[in-house]
C-alpha cells in the first residue's frame, strides 16, 4: 500500500467539503422546523408535505421529468447516428458541426434559439424547450457514441458483411448492441442536464411550460423557503442517482 | 476455380496490385506470402469484396465477383484479430452466417454442435469470446468461416497472434482440417516457414507483382529471381557474370571468388557477359577444417568471420579471401555429435566445396 502524503489527503478533504458541504446544508434545512435558513430548531417534513400540494410545483417537476425524457430519446436517436457519422467520416470540420452546441455559452444558444422560434413563428412551450434540448444534448450522446466507435474492431463489421449481412443487418445486429452502453451513457447525460438546464429554458419556455428550475427560480426571487430546500433536494437525489447509474454504464467500465 | 485476371490496385501514389494474374484450383491450399506492403492482403480484401481493384477482374467457377457485396460472395475470411462478435456466446457467433442465409433452427443447433465437434471445442458453445485462449477464439473464427461451407476460404495471417509452439500445433491442424472438409484456402502470410509447411502451391509476391508461384519444394530449390531465392529460407546470394555457356555448364566469375563452373538453369537463358547471381543454400555446403573435394565440386579456403549455435545446427560465416575482396559465405554444421558445436572457432582456418549442381543461377 502506498503511503499518503498528509497534505495531499487534506487538500482533497478541502475541496470535496467545498463542493458538498452547501449541497449538505441545503439537505440539512429542508428538515428543519423554522422559516428561516439560519438556525437549527427541529426535526419536519411538513416542507416536503406543502410541495405536495403545490399544484405549480408538482406541474413544474412533470413539465421537466416530460422534457428530459423526450430530449434524452430525442437526443439519443440522432446522437447516434453523429456518432457514427463522426467516425465513419473522420472530418474535422464535421465534429466541430456535431460538437459545437456542447462548447457553445447556454446564452447564447438560449437568445438565438428564441430568435428562431420567433423567425420561424413556434410557439413557445413544451416543444420548444425539448427542441432547444435536444440541440445541446446531441453532442453529448455523439460524442459517448464515437468513443465507443473508436474502440471497436472495424473488422467485425466487415466479419459481419463477409458471414452474409447486409449493411442494415450488421448495424443492427453488431454495431448497435456494441454502442448500446455509449448511448445510454449519451442518453442519461442527456437527462440530467435536461432536468437541471436554466438558461436555455428561460429564453424557449412559454405559458404554462415552466420547468422545475425555473419555479424555482421564481421562488428565490422573494426568498430562499424551506420548500425550495426541499425541492432541491429532491431534485439533488435524482441527480444522484443517475449520476451512479451513469457511472455503471460508462465506458470504462464496460469492456468491448 | 479461383481466377485473378489482371487486378491492379493503386492507393494514391503506392501501386499496391500491379497486373496481378493467378488460377487457384479446386480443393487447393494455396498461400499468398511476401513482406508487408506486397500487395498481398490488398488482393485477399479483393477477393472478399472489402476493396475494388482498379482494373482487372475476379473470378471465381468462371463468374466475376467484382459486381458482389461481399455478404452476396460464397466466400468466407478468416480475420487476422479474429472478429468473434464480444456480444455472442460462441455458439451464437457460429450461427450467425447460418442465420443470415436463413437456415432453420433445429438445423442451426446441429450444424453448430457438429463444427464445435469438428474443432474439438463441444463444451464452449455456451462461452463468450473473451473468455477463450487465443488458440480456442483461432479455432472458433474457422469453425464460424467454414459452417456454411463457402466455395473459398481466405485466411488473413491467422496464425500470427499465436506463439511459436502453439503456432506450430494450429498449422498441424489447418492441414489437416482443410483436407477434411476439402474447401479451397487462400491463405496470407508474411512467415515463409509457414507458408512452406502448409499449402500445395505459393505465390510470392513483391511490389504489387507476382514474383513466383510454385510447389513450396521448387520455390526453395528453383527460386527464379534474386528476391524469392533471399526470401524463401537462409539462401548465399553471390554476384556475379557470366563467362561462358556451354549447354549443361555455365561458366561465371564471382568478385572476390573469381571464375567457377556451375550448373546452366534451363528455365533462364544468359548470354555471355550478362550479370547474374548464384543462389546457394548453406546446408548444401560442405564446411570442415580440410576437405577433400570430388571432381564436380567447387572449392576454397577461408576463415571463420561468425558463428552462430542454434541448438540442432551451428551456423558459420565464413570468409573466403581470393583475391582482395572477401566474401562471406553461410553454411551450416549440424549438432548431432556431441562436442561437435565448437569443433569450430572464430578466427580457424577452414575449407568450404559444394557440388557444381548445388547453386542455383538467377538473374
Amino acid at each position: 500500500m502506498r503511503r499518503r502524503n498528509p497534505l495531499v489527503t487534506s487538500a482533497a478533504v478541502g475541496v470535496y467539503a467545498f463542493l458538498y458541504i452547501p449541497l449538505i446544508v441545503v439537505a440539512i434545512f429542508s428538515f428543519n422546523d423554522s422559516r428561516l435558513n439560519a438556525e437549527w430548531v427541529g426535526f419536519t417534513m411538513k416542507w416536503y408535505r406543502q410541495l405536495i400540494e403545490n399544484d405549480a410545483m408538482l406541474q413544474a417537476a412533470a413539465n421537466s421529468l416530460i422534457i428530459a425524457s423526450c430530449a434524452a430519446i430525442a437526443a439519443g436517436v440522432l446522437g447516434t447516428l453523429a456518432g457514427v457519422a463522426l467516425h465513419r467520416f473522420r472530418q474535422k470540420w464535421l465534429t466541430a458541426l456535431v460538437l459545437g452546441p456542447v462548447a457553445m455559452p447556454d446564452i447564447l444558444i438560449g437568445v438565438s434559439l428564441l430568435l428562431t422560434f420567433m423567425l420561424m413563428n413556434i410557439s413557445l412551450g413544451m416543444m420548444s424547450i425539448i427542441l432547444a434540448h435536444v440541440t445541446f444534448c446531441i453532442g453529448f450522446v455523439a460524442m459517448a457514441v464515437q468513443s465507443r466507435m473508436a474502440g471497436m474492431d472495424d473488422s467485425l463489421l466487415e466479419a459481419a458483411r463477409d458471414l452474409g449481412a447486409s449493411q442494415w443487418q450488421s448495424f443492427r445486429l453488431i454495431t448497435l448492441p456494441l454502442l448500446m452502453p455509449g448511448i445510454v451513457a449519451g442518453m442519461m447525460m442527456a437527462f440530467t442536464l435536461s432536468i437541471d438546464d436554466f438558461v436555455v429554458t428561460f429564453f424557449t419556455a412559454g405559458v404554462g411550460s415552466s420547468t422545475l428550475p425555473l419555479e424555482i427560480y421564481s421562488m428565490v426571487k422573494i426568498a430562499v423557503t424551506p420548500e425550495v430546500n426541499a425541492v432541491s433536494t429532491l431534485l439533488m437525489l435524482l441527480t444522484l442517482i443517475l449520476i451512479t447509474a451513469l457511472s455503471r454504464f460508462s465506458p470504462q467500465s464496460l469492456r468491448s | 476455380m479461383l481466377e485473378i485476371v489482371n487486378v491492379s490496385r493503386r492507393f494514391g501514389d503506392f501501386q499496391a496490385l500491379n497486373e496481378v494474374s493467378l488460377q487457384v484450383q479446386a480443393g487447393e491450399f494455396f498461400t499468398l506470402l511476401g513482406p508487408s506492403g506486397c500487395g498481398k492482403t490488398t488482393l485477399l480484401r479483393s477477393i472478399a469484396g472489402f476493396d475494388t481493384p482498379d482494373s482487372g477482374d475476379i473470378l471465381l467457377d468462371g463468374k466475376s465477383l467484382l459486381a458482389l457485396p461481399p455478404e452476396k460472395r460464397p466466400v468466407h475470411t478468416v480475420f487476422q484479430s479474429y472478429a468473434l462478435f464480444p456480444h455472442m456466446t460462441v455458439a451464437d457467433n457460429i450461427a450467425f452466417p447460418l442465420r443470415m442465409s436463413g437456415v432453420g433452427k433445429a438445423e442451426i443447433e446441429r450444424r453448430v454442435a457438429d463444427v464445435l465437434e469438428d474443432v474439438r471445442l463441444p463444451d464452449k458453445a455456451k462461452h463468450f469470446p473473451e473468455e477463450l485462449s487465443g488458440g480456442q477464439r483461432q479455432r472458433i473464427a474457422i469453425a464460424r468461416a467454414l459452417v456454411n461451407r463457402p466455395r473459398l476460404l481466405l485466411l488473413d495471417e491467422p496464425l500470427s497472434a499465436l506463439d511459436a509452439k502453439l503456432r506450430e500445433q494450429m498449422q498441424i491442424e489447418l492441414i489437416n482440417l482443410q483436407k477434411e472438409v476439402g474447401i479451397t484456402f487462400v491463405y496470407v502470410t508474411h512467415d515463409q516457414g509457414e507458408a512452406l509447411a502448409l499449402s500445395h502451391r505459393i505465390a510470392v509476391m513483391n511490389k504489387g507483382e507476382v514474383s513466383q508461384i510454385d510447389e513450396p519444394s521448387l520455390l526453395y530449390s528453383s527460386p527464379k529471381n534474386r528476391f524469392v531465392a533471399d526470401f524463401i529460407g537462409q539462401c548465399n546470394l553471390l554476384d556475379g557474370k557470366v563467362v561462358s555457356c556451354d549447354g549443361a555448364t555455365t561458366r561465371i566469375t564471382i568478385d572476390g571468388l573469381g571464375e567457377l563452373a556451375v550448373q546452366s538453369n534451363p528455365n533462364i537463358p544468359f548470354n555471355v557477359g550478362d550479370d547474374c547471381a548464384l543462389t546457394l543454400r548453406p546446408e548444401k555446403i560442405r564446411l570442415a577444417k580440410s576437405v577433400a573435394p570430388e571432381s564436380d565440386e567447387v572449392h576454397f579456403p577461408g576463415t571463420v568471420h561468425d558463428m552462430l549455435y542454434l541448438g540442432d545446427v551451428t551456423v558459420y560465416i565464413i570468409e573466403v579471401k581470393r583475391d582482395g575482396h572477401p566474401v562471406l559465405i553461410e553454411a551450416l554444421l549440424a549438432n548431432s555429435a556431441p562436442g561437435r558445436a565448437r569443433l569450430l572457432d572464430t578466427g580457424d582456418a577452414v575449407e568450404i566445396c559444394w557440388p557444381r549442381d548445388a547453386g542455383h543461377l538467377v538473374r
